[in-house]
């Protein structure tokens, strides 16, 4: 039997137990480490978890340390996903063979796999897509700060238009990056995964809940956790619940889940809505789009911003 | 429980069958494959096996080969017995996680049906693939034959669980003339060969919750060396011994004996053909004729081809006047890596004898016994000369005018 923890406010939530050590290299106000901490804090359950090499990864492994406390694996850039469908593979043979080692009778462990954007919307898509079909019962959760931030910050297929990075930068003819986003969520939903969210740290009881309903899911559970990057989205390292807050009121990440592939649910509507612009506004990636000559880029983002959340509440209403 | 298969005392399997039933009767608990020419039906074997209830670990067909080795380090590192199969382009893509799974330490079993490397596109057999492996850290095992294929699969868990080894197998065997050449094959039964291999005895498994371990750290200037270095010097010095040890119990069990090095008619061999696969078997048949026209012949074949066997191919060749490698994939730009680990080896040796290279059978080209007579005349030659007669490289079998270098 799954045993999930009952947190009821945050002081509960900062006296629980790690299994993710504050020992890290990750930057101060790095979202990646909020993110990975309230995932393993929902469970009692045992874990048993991958990374992708990414700043995950090279933050928290650096030999002879370890920040994880419970078994941890890296393999590649491309398959964590596979790398933890292996090892639930693995648990399955054992447990019906009666092989289980007895520190793992009788437990549920989790399998978990995280990566970042690059190894998720790029590299590691097609490891992710097999994983989804064939089934496996894990969850992945792709830490997105829509950017390649452990090389130096260059464009990924998760950076929004717009966006200067390292190789889409902003210069004297280029707005920087060109293409829009692409919809991972809807992507992984079509799937027919069992169950797809996307999460945000700052609303970390809708994200508590959403990982938990993640945890009682058999099969393959896909969350894509924002997560704001001080270092190349370029705030503050103090601003990043801040940040945070923008995008999730702002809409730019709306913040919703779907079941078996079609039942689509709003779990967040921002009482007071924020423009877009106050949201880009806040980041220095974006602080070349406010020129005059690129304000209409600003303009055509709150008609997406505002479709989508259109598409949304419509899939919403329909059921399906 | 999967159920056993009652099989004759002599059964006539190619070389895939071969390795698919060692494959179940070594109770894999994950198998992650994906299909390719020429190993294909090894995944399609085991599919059967488990529709028909002869398997019962899991099965986890992939959707490429880089992810069938990605699964199977993950399991492995889980902490239970894993293996899979592949060839040619699909050994390429795995390639990125060769190096992961030696290097984090996992004992995979992994049958290599050998197979070209594009481009141009080349189904059929030859050693690109088995040469693409050899630095990944892997030990690497050759069958000549089906009979082969089966009892190093077999032998190659024993070998690589072995916790003073704890290193990832392959067992390479050569595309069609093997993999699909239906020939008699003397198998174990279930529970004999299941005993033989023995039970998976897990060391650090990630499933072991009561101490949770932490595989595919980071490690850079200041403690990588010390790791890949730890990893080449068991390579070096764990293996042989190991090797040995498995080969003689299997020879106690099925009076089948193999060597590290496999000599044929070497005692009294003025000359000596080198070859991995079946080459071998055309080239010791060859070398009987030529005894019946005085030239003394013999033939040397590495079973093990990494770690590299110095010493026993030193021993092997302390007597013969001339030796020709024979390497079956294009080296591109140097000569071909056998002749460079044979010569290698004779350097520190008493004996120095006239060593060339010849380069055949690419892309599954006939290797015919005139090819293997013409060779063994040259090195008559040598022999008597002293010296190369003929070029260092040569090519064999190729059409167009005579290729030569050296």
């Amino acid at each position: 039997m799954s045993e999930m923890k009952k947190i009821k406010n945050l002081k509960e939530f900062s006296t629980s137990a790690d299994r993710f050590e504050g020992a890290n290299l990750l930057c101060p106000g790095c979202a990646h480490s909020i993110i990975v901490r309230e995932i393993l804090n929902a469970t009692n359950d045992p874990l048993v978890l991958s990374a992708s090499t990414g700043c995950l990864e090279v933050c928290t492994a650096v030999y002879p340390y370890t920040s994880w406390d419970a078994s941890w694996i890296h393999i590649g850039f491309e398959n964590s996903s596979t790398a933890i469908a292996g090892a639930e593979a693995m648990y399955k043979t054992l447990k019906r063979k009666g092989k289980l080692p007895a520190s793992c009778e009788g437990k549920s462990p989790k399998f978990i796999a995280f990566g970042g954007d690059g190894a998720t919307y790029d590299i590691g898509f097609q490891w992710i897509s097999g994983c989804f079909e064939r089934g496996h019962d894990m969850m992945y959760v792709c830490l997105d700060n829509e950017v390649y931030a452990n090389t130096g910050g260059q464009r990924s297929s998760a950076t929004p238009i717009g966006s200067s990075t390292t190789t889409s930068p902003a210069g004297r003819v280029s707005y920087g990056e060109k293409m829009n986003k692409k919809d991972m969520v809807q992507i992984m939903a079509a799937h027919g995964s069992p169950y797809v969210a996307q999460v945000a740290p700052n609303k970390w009881k809708d994200m508590i809940k959403k990982i938990q309903k993640g945890f009682a899911t058999e099969g393959p559970v896909y969350i894509n956790a924002m997560s704001a990057c001080t270092t190349e989205w370029k705030f503050a390292p103090d601003d990043t619940i801040a940040i945070s807050d923008l995008a999730t009121d702002s809409l730019v990440f709306p913040l919703y889940e779907i079941e078996n592939g079609t039942k689509l649910t709003i779990t967040y509507r921002p009482k007071n809505k924020i423009p877009v612009r106050d949201y880009l506004g806040a980041q220095g990636r974006f602080k070349h789009l406010f020129k005059p000559e690129y304000e209409y880029l600003i303009d055509e983002w709150q008609k997406r911003v505002d479709d989508y959340w259109e598409y949304l509440q419509r899939r919403e209403e329909a059921g399906v | 429980m999967a159920e056993k298969m009652e099989l004759n005392e002599v059964e006539v399997w190619d070389g895939n069958m071969a390795a698919s039933q060692a494959l179940r009767q070594a109770q894999v608990d994950v198998v992650a494959a994906y299909p390719i020419t020429p190993s294909t039906p090894i995944v399609q074997n085991y599919s059967s096996f488990l529709a028909n209830g002869y398997i019962d670990g899991e099965f986890v067909m992939v959707e490429s080969e880089h992810a069938a080795m990605s699964g199977c380090v993950g399991a492995a590192a889980a902490g239970g017995r894993v293996a899979t199969a592949t060839s040619s382009q699909g050994f390429a893509l795995m390639a990125e996680v060769l190096y992961q799974a030696s290097g984090m330490r996992l004992p995979i079993v992994l049958t290599v049906v050998n197979r070209a490397l594009a481009a141009p596109l080349n189904v059929n057999g030859d050693h690109s693939d088995m040469y693409l492996g050899r630095d990944s850290g892997w030990i690497q095992l050759d069958a000549f034959n089906s009979q082969q294929a089966y009892d190093l699969t077999l032998m190659a868990f024993r070998i690589g669980e072995d916790h003073s080894v704890r290193l990832p197998v392959m067992v390479h065997q050569d595309g069609f003339i093997t993999s699909h050449t239906a020939e008699n094959v003397k198998p174990l039964s279930d529970d004999e060969a299941y005993a033989f291999v023995g039970e998976y005895k897990p060391m650090n498994a990630m499933l072991d919750l009561a101490k949770p371990v932490t595989y595919g750290v980071q490690t850079e200037e200041d403690w990588h060396f010390e790791h890949k270095a730890r990893q080449h010097a068991d390579l070096m010095t764990k293996v042989f011994g190991k090797v040995e040890e498995v080969f003689e119990a299997f020879e106690e069990k099925t009076g089948r004996k193999y060597n590290i090095v496999e000599e044929y008619m070497m005692d009294d061999a003025e000359v000596a053909i080198i070859a991995l696969g079946t080459t071998v078997e055309t080239a010791e048949m060859v070398a009987r004729m030529m005894r019946e026209v005085g030239i003394k012949a013999g033939v040397v074949s590495p079973r093990l081809f990494r770690p590299w066997p110095y010493e026993q191919i030193k021993k092997a060749l302390s007597k013969v006047k001339a030796v020709a490698c024979l390497d079956r994939s294009s080296p591109n730009g140097a000569l071909g890596a056998l002749y460079n680990e044979v010569t290698a080896s004779l350097y520190q040796s008493d004996n120095r004898p006239v060593v060339t290279n010849y380069i055949y059978g690419l892309g599954g080209r006939d290797f015919t016994i005139d090819h293997a007579k013409e060779i063994f005349k040259e090195l008559d030659a040598n022999a008597k000369e002293g010296r190369p007669t003929t070029p260092l490289q040569q090519f064999v079998g190729l059409r167009g005018p005579k290729l030569s270098f050296y």
